[in-house]
C-alpha cells in the first residue's frame, strides 16, 4: 500500500497509549453550564435569550452574526441565570451565557429524518442550524466550507481522521466506536458539494481504526488512505499535499485545488445534525496527562475542565501545567473554570516542566528549517523579529506560518519561535 | 498556580549542549590515536588547549557582562579542535595563544556563540600561522609505527623523512620515484590509519571516519557537507590526475592532509556553514574546489583550513541564494 505523507514534520512521543483503549463516556452535565458566545472562527454570536430565560437541550441562545459565524445553542436544558464574562480557553474574557442546569435533559426537538432524500441545499441549512463548526480544533463554521465561493468547485473530500497531535485520542475513538455514522455524515457532505472522489485519512499509528473502516469503506463509496504518522500531518494544507500533492496556494483556501477537509468529529455532527436534527452541544473530548483515571468523554459544551477532570479522578499531584487541546499546539490555561468549547479536543495536565529550558542563542544548526512543513526559515524569521524588522519578516513569509510549533519543538537552543511569530502576524495585521 | 506558556508545550530531547557533547565524544577515538600515534605531548596539548578555551570563554563573557555559559560545551569543543590541528611539538605557549585568538577574537568579538562568521578554532590556527610558520610547519614528529611521510619502504632520498606526506608532494614530487612511492598501496594504508606525520588529530582518517559517522548516524551533522566535500577533491584531483597536472591519485589526496578532520568536524560546524541542504552541497563543493586549488597551485602543502575558513565568510550568502520555495507559491 502506499505510504502518504508531506516534507518536512516531526516525531514527537505520541503518548496516545495512555487513553486509545478508554471508551468515549457519556458523563452528566454539571450543575451550572457556562456556554461562550464565540467559539468559532469569525465573528461572536448575538445572545438571543436574556436572565430567567427557560431553555431546553438544543433551544437556540446565541445566532449567527456574520458570513463567518455559528449558532449556539444551549447544551442543558433549565434556566439562564445571567450572561456575563467568564475566562475562555482561547484566552481571555468572553461575553457567556450561564446556565442552570434543571437535570430534566428536555429536548428542544427532535426527529428522525430520511437522510437519504434530502437534499444538498437543505443540508447546509440544517447545518448552519445547528451550529456545526470544524470539531479538529480551528473550530471554522462547517456551513461556510461546505459552501465554495462563486466560480469555485470541489471535486474531493477527504474525512481527516490524522489525529497528529499527541495525547489525542478523541477522534481516534469516534473511529473505532461510530465508523458507519462518520461515513453516513460524509456522505451527507459529499452530497452537498457535489464531489465524486471521498476519502478517509487515517495516520499509521491507529491500525484498530483504519481495520474498522476498511470493512465498510466499499459500502459508503469511500476509500481510505493511511498516513504516515508525523505532526502536522492532520494540517489541512499539508493533508491535502500528502494525498493530492496539490499546493493550497498562499493566501488561498483548500477549495482552489478543489478539496474540502472534514474532520472526522465534524462529520459525525453533521449526520447527528441532519439525521435527529440535533445541534451541536456535545463532544468528545479526550482527558489526559497527570489526572488519575485518563479518561475519553462525551462533553456538554460548557462544562468547566474542572468538573472533567474530577470526573477523571482529579489531578494526579498538584498541576503544573493544563492544556486545552494537545501539547504540541494548545493553550495553557490560568484557571480550570473555563468551559468545554467546540473547538476543545482535549484537556492534557502536566505536572511538571516537559520542556528543556535551557535556551541558548541561535546555532543556526537548521532543524527548524528541514522541519518546517511550509518551507520557512524560522530561524530567519525569528531574527528578524527580535530586531523589530517586521517587513522583512513579512518578506520571509512570516505570514504562511501556521503555527504548528515543529521549529520550537525541534530547536536545541529552545528559541521562543511561535510566540514571536504570533507577535509578528498581530503586528502586521494591525 | 498553573504555568502559562506558548505552545509548543513540549520538545525535543536535543539540546546546545547535549549536540555538543556529542560531537566531543565523536572525536574521543581521534583524540586517543593522537595520545598513541604521538605521545604524552599530544595529551598535554589538548589538555592546555582545552583549558585555555574555556578560562578565555568565562573571562570574556565576565568582561562583556554576560551570562557565563562556559558548560554549554562549545569553548571545551572549540578547544580540542584547535589542538587537533597543531603539530603535537609546538611549545606549550602556541596553544594558549591560539585559544585566545579563537574565542576572545573569532568568537566573543563577534558576539559569541551563534553570532561569529569563522570557525573559531580554524581561525585561531590561521593566526598562528601566519604569525608563527616557522613553528607550526617547520617541526614535526614521526608518529608511533610509522614514519613522517607514510613511506613505509626504502627512502630514496632522506627528506622524505622529514616532511608529512603533502609537503612531501609539494616540494620533492620531482625527485625520480617518490609519486610512486606516495601512490604505493603500503603508503595509502599507513596514510588511512594515521602512521604520517602532521598536526595532531588529523593523521588518521580511520579514527576520524569512526567519528563522522557517528555524528551522521546521531543526525548531528548533515552528510551532504563532507560528502560533496569529498567527492569535490576526489572527481578534481582525478580529472587533475588523469591530466598529469598531479602525480599522486585522488585516494592520497583524499586520505592525506586535514581533509578527514575538516570534512566531517570543520566544515560541519553549524554557525559558520549553511543552514539549507542545497547551500551544504555547495559549502562542500566549494571548500573542495578550494583545498586542491592550494595544494597544487598554491603557496601551502594543505589547503583545508584556509578553503573552510574561505567559504564560510560565503556561508550567509549562500543561505540567502538558496531560500527554499516557500509552500503554496
Amino acid at each position: 500500500m502506499k505510504r502518504y505523507t508531506f516534507p518536512g514534520g516531526i516525531h514527537p512521543k505520541e503518548n496516545k497509549s495512555i487513553t486509545e483503549d478508554k471508551k468515549i463516556t457519556a458523563i452528566q452535565p454539571p450543575d451550572e453550564i457556562i456556554v461562550p458566545l464565540s467559539q468559532h472562527t469569525g465573528s461572536p454570536s448575538k445572545p438571543i435569550v436574556e436572565k430567567g430565560s427557560k431553555v431546553h437541550i438544543g433551544t437556540k441562545i446565541g445566532e449567527i452574526t456574520g458570513f463567518i459565524s455559528a449558532n449556539i445553542h444551549s447544551p442543558v436544558s433549565g434556566e439562564v441565570k445571567k450572561i456575563d464574562t467568564h475566562p475562555h480557553p482561547s484566552g481571555g474574557e468572553i461575553l457567556s451565557v450561564f446556565i442552570t442546569n434543571d437535570g430534566k435533559d428536555e429536548w428542544e426537538n427532535v426527529s428522525d429524518r430520511d437522510i437519504e432524500s434530502i437534499s444538498g441545499g437543505d443540508i447546509i441549512e440544517i447545518v448552519k442550524e445547528a451550529g456545526i463548526v470544524g470539531l479538529g480544533g480551528a473550530a471554522f463554521p462547517t456551513h461556510v466550507k461546505m459552501s465554495p465561493p462563486k466560480g469555485k468547485q470541489y471535486d474531493t473530500l477527504i474525512l481527516n481522521g490524522s489525529e497528529c497531535e499527541p495525547y489525542l485520542t478523541c477522534d481516534y475513538r469516534l473511529m473505532v466506536e461510530r465508523p458507519e455514522d462518520i461515513l453516513l455524515g460524509g456522505r451527507l457532505i459529499a452530497r452537498t458539494i457535489g464531489v465524486k472522489r471521498c476519502i478517509i485519512a487515517i495516520e499509521e499509528n491507529k491500525p484498530e481504526a483504519i481495520r474498522k473502516m476498511e470493512k465498510i469503506v466499499g459500502r459508503y463509496d469511500f476509500e481510505i488512505i493511511t498516513l504516515i504518522t508525523k505532526y502536522p500531518e492532520g494540517a489541512e494544507k499539508q493533508l491535502i499535499w500528502a494525498i493530492t500533492e496539490e499546493e493550497v496556494p498562499t493566501g488561498g483556501l483548500p477549495v482552489d485545488v478543489g478539496v474540502c477537509v472534514q474532520n472526522v468529529g465534524t462529520a459525525l455532527a453533521v449526520y447527528e445534525a441532519v439525521k435527529y436534527n440535533k445541534p451541536l452541544i456535545e463532544r468528545a473530548v479526550t482527558v489526559t496527562g497527570a489526572v488519575k483515571r485518563p479518561s475519553n468523554f462525551k462533553v456538554r459544551i460548557g462544562t468547566p475542565f474542572k468538573e472533567l477532570i474530577e470526573k477523571a479522578g482529579g489531578y494526579l499531584g498538584i498541576p503544573y501545567k493544563l492544556i486545552s487541546g494537545g501539547p504540541m499546539m494548545g493553550i495553557s490555561q490560568y484557571t480550570d473554570d473555563v468551559p468545554v468549547v467546540k473547538g476543545t479536543t482535549g484537556i492534557l495536565v502536566f505536572k511538571e516542566e516537559t520542556n528543556s529550558l535551557v535556551r541558548t542563542a541561535c546555532i543556526k544548526c537548521g532543524r527548524c528549517i528541514n522541519v518546517c512543513p511550509m518551507n520557512l526559515m524560522p530561524t530567519k524569521i525569528l531574527a528578524y523579529i527580535e530586531s523589530g524588522d517586521f517587513s522583512n519578516a513579512k518578506e520571509l513569509g512570516v505570514l504562511d506560518c501556521m503555527e504548528c510549533g515543529s521549529c520550537e519543538y525541534i530547536c536545541p537552543a529552545r528559541r521562543p519561535i511561535v510566540h514571536n511569530i504570533k507577535l509578528a502576524k498581530l503586528r502586521l495585521r494591525k | 498556580m498553573l504555568k502559562v506558556s506558548s505552545y509548543p508545550h513540549i520538545s525535543s530531547e536535543t539540546t546546545t549542549r547535549k549536540i555538543m557533547f556529542i560531537v566531543i565524544a565523536a572525536l574521543m577515538p581521534a583524540f586517543f590515536g593522537s595520545i598513541f600515534f604521538f605521545g604524552i605531548r599530544a595529551l598535554i596539548i589538548t589538555l592546555i588547549s582545552i583549558v585555555s578555551s574555556f578560562a578565555c570563554e568565562a573571562l570574556c563573557q565576565a568582561i562583556r557582562k554576560k551570562p557565563i555559559t562556559i558548560n554549554d560545551g562549545s569553548a571545551i569543543l572549540t578547544g580540542l579542535l584547535l589542538a587537533f590541528n597543531l603539530p603535537s611539538c609546538v611549545p606549550y605557549w602556541v596553544p594558549v595563544v591560539g585559544a585566545f585568538f579563537a574565542i576572545a577574537v573569532a568568537k566573543q568579538v563577534f558576539g559569541g556563540l551563534g553570532y561569529n562568521i569563522f570557525n573559531p578554532a580554524l581561525a585561531g590556527r590561521a593566526f598562528l600561522m601566519a604569525s608563527w610558520p616557522s613553528i607550526m610547519t617547520g617541526k614535526w614528529v614521526v608518529p608511533r609505527l610509522g614514519t613522517m611521510s607514510g613511506i613505509i619502504y626504502s627512502l630514496p632520498v632522506e627528506m622524505t623523512s622529514n616532511a608529512t606526506p603533502l609537503t612531501a608532494l609539494k616540494d620533492y614530487s620531482s625527485v625520480l620515484g617518490l609519486p610512486e612511492l606516495l601512490n604505493a598501496k603500503s603508503t595509502i594504508y599507513s596514510l588511512f590509519l594515521g602512521m604520517r606525520g602532521g598536526c595532531l588529530g588529523e593523521t588518521s582518517c580511520l579514527l576520524l571516519l569512526i567519528g563522522g559517522i557517528i555524528l551522521i548516524s546521531f543526525r548531528i551533522i548533515d552528510f551532504r557537507i563532507p560528502l560533496s566535500y569529498f567527492l569535490a577533491v576526489f572527481s578534481l584531483t582525478g580529472i587533475l590526475w588523469l591530466l598529469g597536472v598531479t602525480p599522486v591519485t585522488p585516494l592520497f589526496h583524499i586520505l592525506s592532509g586535514g581533509l578527514f578532520l575538516g570534512a566531517f568536524f570543520m566544515a560541519t560546524d553549524y554557525v559558520t556553514s549553511p543552514m539549507t541542504r542545497k547551500g551544504r552541497w555547495i559549502f562542500g563543493i566549494g571548500c573542495g574546489i578550494i583545498t586542491v586549488l592550494i595544494r597544487l597551485w598554491g603557496g601551502y602543502p594543505e589547503g583545508v583550513s584556509y578553503s573552510i575558513l574561505l567559504m564560510n565568510a560565503t556561508t550567509p550568502l549562500i543561505d540567502k541564494f538558496t531560500r527554499s520555495r516557500i509552500f503554496g507559491y
